[in-house]
Protein backbone atom coordinates (compact mmCIF):
# COMPACT_ATOMS: atom_id res chain seq x y z
CA UNK A 1 0.00 0.00 0.00
CA UNK A 2 1.44 3.73 -0.77
CA UNK A 3 0.77 6.84 1.17
CA UNK A 4 -1.78 7.86 -1.33
CA UNK A 5 -4.05 5.03 -0.94
CA UNK A 6 -3.81 5.29 3.01
CA UNK A 7 -4.12 9.08 2.78
CA UNK A 8 -7.56 8.34 0.89
CA UNK A 9 -8.44 5.65 3.45
CA UNK A 10 -8.32 7.64 6.61
CA UNK A 11 -8.86 11.10 4.74
CA UNK A 12 -6.28 12.79 5.47
CA UNK A 13 -5.09 16.54 4.84
CA UNK A 14 -1.18 16.51 4.27
CA UNK A 15 1.10 19.24 5.44
CA UNK A 16 4.30 18.36 4.39
CA UNK A 17 6.04 16.90 1.07
CA UNK A 18 2.69 16.11 -0.82
CA UNK A 19 4.96 15.15 -3.39
CA UNK A 20 6.29 11.67 -1.33
CA UNK A 21 2.99 10.05 -1.87
CA UNK A 22 3.99 7.35 -3.97
CA UNK A 23 6.09 5.92 -1.43
CA UNK A 24 5.21 2.36 -0.58
CA UNK A 25 4.49 1.56 3.27
CA UNK A 26 5.61 -1.96 4.40
CA UNK A 27 5.00 -1.68 8.25
CA UNK A 28 3.19 0.66 10.93
CA UNK A 29 4.35 1.72 14.03
CA UNK A 30 1.38 3.07 16.31
CA UNK A 31 2.38 4.74 19.95
CA UNK A 32 2.64 7.58 22.18
CA UNK A 33 6.06 6.38 23.48
CA UNK A 34 8.93 8.23 21.69
CA UNK A 35 11.24 5.15 23.40
CA UNK A 36 9.36 2.96 21.72
CA UNK A 37 9.17 4.35 18.16
CA UNK A 38 12.73 3.98 18.57
CA UNK A 39 12.95 0.45 18.37
CA UNK A 40 11.37 -0.24 15.66
CA UNK A 41 13.73 -1.13 12.82
CA UNK A 42 13.05 -2.17 9.06
CA UNK A 43 12.32 0.25 6.30
CA UNK A 44 8.99 2.01 4.69
CA UNK A 45 7.66 2.26 8.20
CA UNK A 46 4.55 4.96 8.85
CA UNK A 47 4.13 6.25 12.44
CA UNK A 48 0.42 7.06 13.69
CA UNK A 49 0.70 8.93 16.86
CA UNK A 50 -1.25 10.32 19.10
CA UNK A 51 1.16 12.70 20.22
CA UNK A 52 1.44 16.08 19.26
CA UNK A 53 5.11 17.72 19.15
CA UNK A 54 8.93 18.61 17.99
CA UNK A 55 10.20 15.33 19.33
CA UNK A 56 7.58 13.19 17.03
CA UNK A 57 9.49 14.53 14.05
CA UNK A 58 12.59 14.25 15.47
CA UNK A 59 11.81 11.03 16.80
CA UNK A 60 11.06 9.77 13.09
CA UNK A 61 14.01 11.89 11.91
CA UNK A 62 16.45 9.27 14.30
CA UNK A 63 14.63 5.83 13.42
CA UNK A 64 14.52 6.57 9.70
CA UNK A 65 10.46 6.84 9.69
CA UNK A 66 9.37 8.61 6.31
CA UNK A 67 5.72 9.14 7.20
CA UNK A 68 3.80 10.30 10.07
CA UNK A 69 0.21 10.19 10.39
CA UNK A 70 -1.44 12.80 13.61
CA UNK A 71 -4.70 11.28 14.69
CA UNK A 72 -7.90 12.83 16.07
CA UNK A 73 -7.35 16.16 14.37
CA UNK A 74 -4.07 16.92 16.46
CA UNK A 75 -3.32 19.20 13.98
CA UNK A 76 0.97 19.50 14.24
CA UNK A 77 1.55 23.14 14.61
CA UNK A 78 3.55 25.12 11.81
CA UNK A 79 7.24 24.37 13.60
CA UNK A 80 6.51 20.55 13.26
CA UNK A 81 5.45 20.68 9.89
CA UNK A 82 8.54 22.95 9.47
CA UNK A 83 11.09 21.23 10.98
CA UNK A 84 9.46 17.82 9.31
CA UNK A 85 10.01 19.60 5.39
CA UNK A 86 13.43 19.85 6.61
CA UNK A 87 13.80 16.49 7.33
CA UNK A 88 11.72 15.29 3.89
CA UNK A 89 9.09 13.47 6.46
CA UNK A 90 5.47 13.53 4.71
CA UNK A 91 3.09 14.51 7.62
CA UNK A 92 -0.49 14.16 7.48
CA UNK A 93 -3.45 14.33 9.82
CA UNK A 94 -7.22 12.61 10.14
CA UNK A 95 -10.04 13.16 12.04
CA UNK A 96 -10.14 9.30 13.42
CA UNK A 97 -9.04 8.42 16.76
CA UNK A 98 -6.13 6.04 17.53
CA UNK A 99 -8.25 3.07 17.78
CA UNK A 100 -9.98 3.58 14.62
CA UNK A 101 -7.07 4.30 12.13
CA UNK A 102 -5.19 1.34 13.49
CA UNK A 103 -8.41 -0.92 13.01
CA UNK A 104 -8.33 1.07 9.19
CA UNK A 105 -4.73 0.09 8.22
CA UNK A 106 -4.75 -3.51 9.85
CA UNK A 107 -7.93 -4.84 7.44
CA UNK A 108 -6.37 -2.96 4.73
CA UNK A 109 -3.68 -6.05 5.05
CA UNK A 110 -0.71 -3.45 7.12
CA UNK A 111 0.75 -5.01 10.20
CA UNK A 112 2.89 -3.84 13.02
CA UNK A 113 6.63 -3.33 12.41
CA UNK A 114 7.28 -4.11 16.19
CA UNK A 115 5.48 -7.78 17.34
CA UNK A 116 8.80 -9.74 16.31
CA UNK A 117 10.81 -7.42 18.26
CA UNK B 1 34.27 0.03 2.14
CA UNK B 2 33.85 4.24 1.99
CA UNK B 3 34.03 4.37 5.96
CA UNK B 4 37.70 3.75 5.21
CA UNK B 5 38.08 6.93 3.79
CA UNK B 6 36.84 8.61 7.42
CA UNK B 7 39.34 10.77 8.79
CA UNK B 8 39.19 11.33 11.97
CA UNK B 9 36.67 13.83 13.54
CA UNK B 10 35.35 15.41 16.62
CA UNK B 11 31.76 16.72 16.99
CA UNK B 12 30.91 18.19 20.51
CA UNK B 13 27.55 19.37 21.33
CA UNK B 14 26.17 21.44 24.56
CA UNK B 15 23.00 20.44 26.32
CA UNK B 16 21.17 22.34 28.26
CA UNK B 17 18.74 21.14 30.53
CA UNK B 18 15.19 21.80 30.23
CA UNK B 19 15.85 22.58 26.38
CA UNK B 20 13.14 19.91 25.28
CA UNK B 21 12.29 21.91 21.91
CA UNK B 22 15.98 21.96 21.38
CA UNK B 23 16.09 18.10 22.42
CA UNK B 24 17.62 15.68 18.91
CA UNK B 25 19.64 19.04 17.43
CA UNK B 26 23.33 17.24 17.95
CA UNK B 27 21.24 14.03 17.13
CA UNK B 28 20.60 15.61 14.00
CA UNK B 29 23.61 16.76 13.43
CA UNK B 30 25.76 13.85 14.15
CA UNK B 31 23.18 12.05 11.46
CA UNK B 32 23.47 14.58 9.23
CA UNK B 33 27.61 14.16 9.14
CA UNK B 34 27.62 10.46 9.19
CA UNK B 35 25.43 10.84 6.29
CA UNK B 36 27.60 12.69 4.46
CA UNK B 37 30.94 10.64 5.28
CA UNK B 38 28.94 7.94 3.58
CA UNK B 39 28.25 5.45 6.98
CA UNK B 40 25.71 2.51 6.37
CA UNK B 41 22.38 3.72 7.19
CA UNK B 42 22.11 0.75 9.80
CA UNK B 43 25.34 2.64 11.60
CA UNK B 44 23.94 5.62 11.43
CA UNK B 45 20.56 4.75 13.05
CA UNK B 46 22.11 3.10 15.94
CA UNK B 47 24.49 6.63 16.69
CA UNK B 48 21.52 8.66 15.98
CA UNK B 49 18.90 6.85 18.51
CA UNK B 50 21.99 6.06 21.12
CA UNK B 51 22.42 9.64 20.65
CA UNK B 52 19.04 11.08 21.01
CA UNK B 53 18.18 8.67 24.07
CA UNK B 54 21.89 10.04 25.77
CA UNK B 55 20.06 13.87 24.74
CA UNK B 56 16.99 13.43 26.26
CA UNK B 57 17.89 12.01 29.11
CA UNK B 58 20.64 14.88 29.90
CA UNK B 59 17.55 17.39 29.00
CA UNK B 60 15.27 15.55 31.40
CA UNK B 61 17.36 14.60 34.09
CA UNK B 62 20.59 16.05 34.64
CA UNK B 63 21.49 19.89 34.93
CA UNK B 64 23.18 19.81 31.66
CA UNK B 65 26.25 19.03 30.10
CA UNK B 66 28.23 17.65 26.67
CA UNK B 67 28.01 14.99 24.61
CA UNK B 68 31.37 14.28 22.71
CA UNK B 69 31.22 12.36 19.17
CA UNK B 70 34.51 11.02 18.41
CA UNK B 71 34.60 9.50 14.55
CA UNK B 72 37.86 7.25 13.07
CA UNK B 73 37.81 4.63 10.70
CA UNK B 74 36.91 1.94 13.06
CA UNK B 75 34.31 3.06 15.09
CA UNK B 76 31.91 5.84 16.53
CA UNK B 77 32.01 6.89 19.89
CA UNK B 78 29.63 8.76 22.13
CA UNK B 79 30.90 10.46 25.45
CA UNK B 80 28.10 11.76 27.51
CA UNK B 81 28.91 14.02 30.84
CA UNK B 82 26.69 15.61 32.76
CA UNK B 83 26.59 17.75 36.18
CA UNK B 84 24.59 15.90 37.70
CA UNK B 85 22.28 14.90 39.92
CA UNK B 86 23.57 11.75 38.66
CA UNK B 87 21.79 8.13 39.23
CA UNK B 88 21.81 6.31 42.79
CA UNK B 89 21.00 2.59 41.52
CA UNK B 90 22.45 2.29 38.08
CA UNK B 91 21.19 -1.64 38.11
CA UNK B 92 17.63 -0.02 38.86
CA UNK B 93 18.03 2.45 36.06
CA UNK B 94 19.06 0.19 33.51
CA UNK B 95 15.85 -2.19 33.73
CA UNK B 96 13.59 -1.49 31.25
CA UNK B 97 10.21 0.38 33.17
CA UNK B 98 12.07 2.12 35.47
CA UNK B 99 11.70 6.01 35.10
CA UNK B 100 11.40 8.88 37.52
CA UNK B 101 10.16 11.21 34.49
CA UNK B 102 7.55 12.86 35.80
CA UNK B 103 4.05 12.87 34.57
CA UNK B 104 4.43 16.61 31.97
CA UNK B 105 7.56 14.40 30.61
CA UNK B 106 5.27 11.56 30.19
CA UNK B 107 2.66 13.40 28.31
CA UNK B 108 5.13 13.96 25.91
CA UNK B 109 6.14 10.88 25.20
CA UNK B 110 9.18 9.99 27.06
CA UNK B 111 9.56 8.74 30.60
CA UNK B 112 9.17 5.05 29.02
CA UNK B 113 11.95 3.51 31.11
CA UNK B 114 13.33 2.47 27.99
CA UNK B 115 16.29 5.05 27.00
CA UNK B 116 19.13 3.30 28.75
CA UNK B 117 18.52 -0.43 27.75
CA UNK B 118 17.89 1.32 24.06
CA UNK B 119 20.94 3.08 24.39
CA UNK B 120 23.00 -0.22 25.35
CA UNK B 121 21.22 -2.33 22.46
CA UNK B 122 22.03 0.32 19.78
CA UNK B 123 26.07 0.09 20.91
CA UNK B 124 29.01 -2.32 20.69
CA UNK B 125 30.17 -1.25 24.10
CA UNK B 126 28.32 0.57 26.90
CA UNK B 127 29.52 1.87 30.43
CA UNK B 128 27.98 4.25 32.50
CA UNK B 129 29.70 5.92 35.82
CA UNK B 130 27.11 7.77 38.10
CA UNK B 131 26.09 8.32 41.83
CA UNK B 132 23.67 9.83 43.66
CA UNK B 133 25.15 14.13 43.54
CA UNK B 134 27.55 13.63 40.82
CA UNK B 135 26.99 13.81 37.45
CA UNK B 136 26.51 11.00 34.69
CA UNK B 137 28.67 9.70 32.33
CA UNK B 138 27.91 7.60 29.73
CA UNK B 139 30.54 6.27 26.87
CA UNK B 140 29.07 4.44 23.89
CA UNK B 141 30.93 2.25 21.21
CA UNK B 142 29.51 1.44 17.37
CA UNK B 143 31.61 -0.24 15.40
CA UNK B 144 32.17 0.41 11.98
N1 LIG C 1 21.80 11.78 32.74
C1 LIG C 1 21.05 11.38 33.78
N2 LIG C 1 21.11 12.05 34.96
C2 LIG C 1 20.37 11.65 36.02
N3 LIG C 1 19.53 10.59 35.99
C3 LIG C 1 19.43 9.89 34.85
C4 LIG C 1 20.17 10.23 33.69
N4 LIG C 1 19.88 9.34 32.72
C5 LIG C 1 19.00 8.48 33.25
N5 LIG C 1 18.71 8.79 34.54
C6 LIG C 1 17.84 8.06 35.47
O1 LIG C 1 17.63 6.74 34.96
C7 LIG C 1 16.24 6.52 34.74
C8 LIG C 1 16.05 5.63 33.52
O2 LIG C 1 16.49 6.28 32.33
P1 LIG C 1 15.88 5.86 30.94
O3 LIG C 1 16.07 4.37 30.77
O4 LIG C 1 16.45 6.72 29.88
O5 LIG C 1 14.33 6.11 31.11
P2 LIG C 1 13.49 7.50 31.10
O6 LIG C 1 14.38 8.57 30.56
O7 LIG C 1 12.35 7.19 30.22
O8 LIG C 1 13.09 7.74 32.50
C9 LIG C 1 15.63 7.89 34.58
O9 LIG C 1 14.26 7.92 34.89
C10 LIG C 1 16.46 8.69 35.61
O10 LIG C 1 16.00 8.46 36.92
MG1 LIG D 1 15.48 8.34 28.86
Amino acid sequence: MDLREIKELLKCKVLANDDKLDMQVDCICASELMSSVLTCSGNNKLLVTGLNNLQVIRTAEMSDIPAVIFVQNRKPSAEIVELAKEKEIVVMYTKYSLFTVCGMLYQAGLRSGQDDN
Amino acid sequence: MTTEKIRPLVLEYTIVSGDFAGGGKAASDVKRCLSQLGCQSEVIRRVAVATYEAEMNMIIHSFGGKITIYISSDNIRILCEDTGPGIPDIELAMQEGYSTASDKIREMGFGAGMGLPNMKNCSDFFCIDSGEGQGTKVEMVINL
